[in-house]
């Protein structure tokens, strides 16, 4: 499956527009272990060891089993300044080993040297993590270890995990945390969401272990990375897509407008995913259209939704028929996206939500001329009809030969 | 070709048994179960949206170990005349660890994410507090070749499963869950086929990797279609048993025409007749 995800990405990649800069290569993808080394990891409470020695054990399992391709990083938060001084605590955050091809040894030497000791910056932490993964098209992935709540304010760490999800860089976060904290789960659940990642909450050290090479190892899955666009609010100025992925954002209630050109003959196939990447009201919905550059709908795709969800989706088909001269001219398809998600007034509302599009042509479909495939009949009744049929054929032919023998032999 | 072999064998054993009065309904079974070849061990991890979805055939079981709270993704192909059922067991943390009840829930979305209704089964399944698991399927409407582009008909191509827990008591989250995935199909014969057939199954990004193969700039690159293409590949669209049941309608008739023919004749030369005229 993974060489087929391979090919995929590569035959995604070649094909997308060239217009799009961001020409994605077989970039190895980059992960990045921010570790919480706060004073409170001193805590002995996982399997009966301190959560820092836990976590320490996990990262020397993980290191082992980082697979060839990832370029792995690790950051910290908290590790150097033991003062009281919340200034100087919350920019406490360092790059313990930077992202690159991983030396195992050199970087458990690196893991082995921490001790508890800091604050909780946690949304320093995320922005420097961000920054240590820049640069390349690479998928990125922040793994986040944490036991405490970021006591650093004004700067809510999960605002920032958005703003950073907004950057339009493929940027993903896990958050793992060691404490079952309602007001911690809250805030590591907020982030995860925010960029489209998971939330664990850890309580042996097999877990966390388990659980962060499962992350990495699907850091190392090769994906598609979407292309990002910027949708218009009308028609006239959207961006023309070809076939490809695409990402953009909308906020509550915003219209996206976006083009594409279709040849007569081929089918246009698109869908669209809006991500709820934070907390919304409970009923929600999306509506695709695909509209003439005269105004008038062709055909839409809608869904609507309740309760918990990531993402609601819908698509839609529009097969242009050929024409009947040899104009190849091709007709713009406009498509729109709207939503009707909201969020309590406490939520806010910018960046948008992503979305994601899929733009497909293809040849168009054989057009059904009957119900039936090919128009053939199924079934007893069938059967019986034209026995019935036939029956009555053979007997009126068998009694207008026997008439027209009796008629041939009076005369 | 295995199926036009087992077309033309079709046929003619389905004529033989018009003659002989057999059923024509053997015909319904003449096509073969898709499901059948599966050895039951699949991938071992799920995706965690439609881009990352775990590619599945029909009939593996595909495990996954993952935090409660998770969406978790699985792709599979289905053809033409398919009736799929999705079949999920959650495996719980135990009781004890946990606060209350657990809802979990299991959508289907098809090749362009419109979600797909469920038949029949148990698509959303509570758990009890004190339940160690909680099975959940999902029988979905009949693959249909074509369908007019209003409709929202299930089409051949790609099938995205969602598996996630959708009510739950907060302290809940991110506990560790084991999850099994299986989906097994019926075919439902000729009763099932319509007419017209798309150019290409509904699969995203189906046209780009077509173009990324003629350019040839990635020459080693099977087209992503065989990422989610059935075991035996999509279906060609043109057999249907369809075919048997109108040939052997014609059958019956010829026959029944040459009974009604000679009824009327009756038997050997007529009693008024002088020999030798």
């Amino acid at each position: 499956m993974g060489i087929l995800l391979a090919t995929l990405t590569a035959g995604l990649g070649s094909a997308l527009p060239a217009s799009a800069d961001e020409t994605p290569t077989k970039a190895s993808p980059k992960v990045e272990l921010v570790l919480d080394v706060s004073g409170s990891m001193r805590t002995r409470d996982i399997d009966g060891q301190s959560r820092m020695s836990a976590a320490k054990q996990a990262f020397n399992e993980v290191l082992d089993a980082v697979p060839e391709q990832v370029q792995l990083g690790i950051r910290t938060l908290g590790a150097d300044y033991p003062g009281d001084d919340r200034k100087v605590g919350c920019k406490d955050t360092k790059q313990l080993y930077p992202v690159g091809p991983l030396d195992r040894t050199e970087a458990k030497t690196a893991v082995a040297t921490l001790a508890p000791t800091g604050w909780t910056p946690i949304g320093p932490a995320l922005l420097g993590a961000a920054d240590d993964l820049e640069g390349g098209d690479s998928t990125r992935r922040i793994v986040l270890i944490s036991d405490g709540e970021d006591t650093c304010g004004p700067l809510d760490p999960c605002e920032v995990a958005r703003d950073i999800a907004a950057r339009g860089i493929h940027l993903v976060i896990d958050t793992l945390g060691l404490v079952p904290n309602a007001k911690i789960r809250q805030q590591l659940t907020c982030i995860a969401e925010a960029t489209g990642g998971t939330y664990t909450a850890v309580q042996h050290t097999d877990e966390l272990s388990g659980r962060v090479k499962q992350l990495v190892d699907r850091a190392a899955e090769p994906v598609v990375t979407p292309v990002a666009t910027e949708g218009a609010d009308s028609c006239a100025d959207a961006p023309e897509l070809k076939p490809g992925l695409y990402t953009d954002r909308e906020k509550f209630a915003e219209h996206r407008w976006y083009k594409v050109a279709v040849q007569p003959g081929q089918e246009l196939r698109a869908s669209v995913s809006v991500f709820a990447d934070r907390a919304v009201n409970n009923d929600y919905g999306m509506l695709l259209r695909a509209v003439t550059t005269h105004g008038r709908e062709i055909v839409r795709g809608s869904e609507s939704g309740t309760g918990r969800t990531d993402a609601i989706s819908s698509g839609l088909r529009y097969p242009k028929a050929e024409l009947d001269d040899d104009e190849s001219t091709p007709e713009t398809v406009c498509l729109q996206v709207s939503n009707s998600f909201s969020a309590p007034a406490s939520v806010k509302t910018s960046p948008g939500m992503p979305i994601e599009l899929t733009i497909d042509l293809v040849d168009g479909p054989d057009e059904a001329a009957d119900v039936a495939a090919f128009g053939l009949g199924h079934g007893w009744w069938l059967l019986g009809l034209l026995t019935l049929t036939g029956l009555i054929v053979g007997l009126l032919f068998g009694w207008i030969s026997r008439w027209r023998v009796a008629v041939w032999r009076t005369n | 070709m295995s199926r036009t072999r087992r077309v033309l064998a079709g046929a003619l054993l389905t004529g033989l048994a018009l003659l002989t009065g057999a059923s024509a309904a053997a015909a319904d079974d003449a096509s073969p179960s898709p499901s059948a070849s599966g050895d039951g061990s699949g991938p071992t991890e799920a995706g965690t949206t439609f881009r990352t979805a775990t590619a599945i055939q029909q009939g593996e079981t595909a495990t996954a170990g993952a935090s409660t709270g998770d969406y978790l993704y699985w792709v599979f192909p289905a053809d033409a005349g398919q009736r799929a059922t999705v079949t999920a067991k959650v495996t719980l943390p135990e009781s004890a660890a946990r606060h209350g009840a657990q809802t979990w829930q299991v959508d289907v979305y098809d090749g362009l994410r419109r979600r797909q209704a469920c038949m029949y089964g148990k698509q959303t399944g509570t758990a009890a507090a004190d339940a160690a698991t909680v099975e959940l399927t999902c029988v979905l409407r009949t693959v249909r070749a074509n369908a007019e582009q209003w409709a929202n008909d299930p089409l051949p191509g790609s099938y995205y499963v969602r598996l996630t827990v959708v009510g739950l008591a907060q302290a809940d989250l991110g506990l560790p869950v084991h999850t099994e995935v299986e989906v097994n199909s019926k075919d439902q014969g000729g009763s099932a086929d319509v007419d017209g057939s798309l150019s290409k199954p509904l699969i995203p990004g189906v046209s780009t990797a077509e173009q990324a193969s003629d350019d040839g700039t990635n020459a080693s690159a099977e087209p992503v279609a065989l990422a989610g293409e059935p075991e035996d590949g999509w279906s060609s669209g043109w057999w249907t048993s369809r075919w048997l049941w109108t040939a052997g309608g014609g059958v019956l008739a010829a026959l029944a025409g040459v009974f009604g023919y000679s009824v009327t004749r009756g038997r050997g030369r007529p009693t008024h007749v002088p020999p030798g005229v």
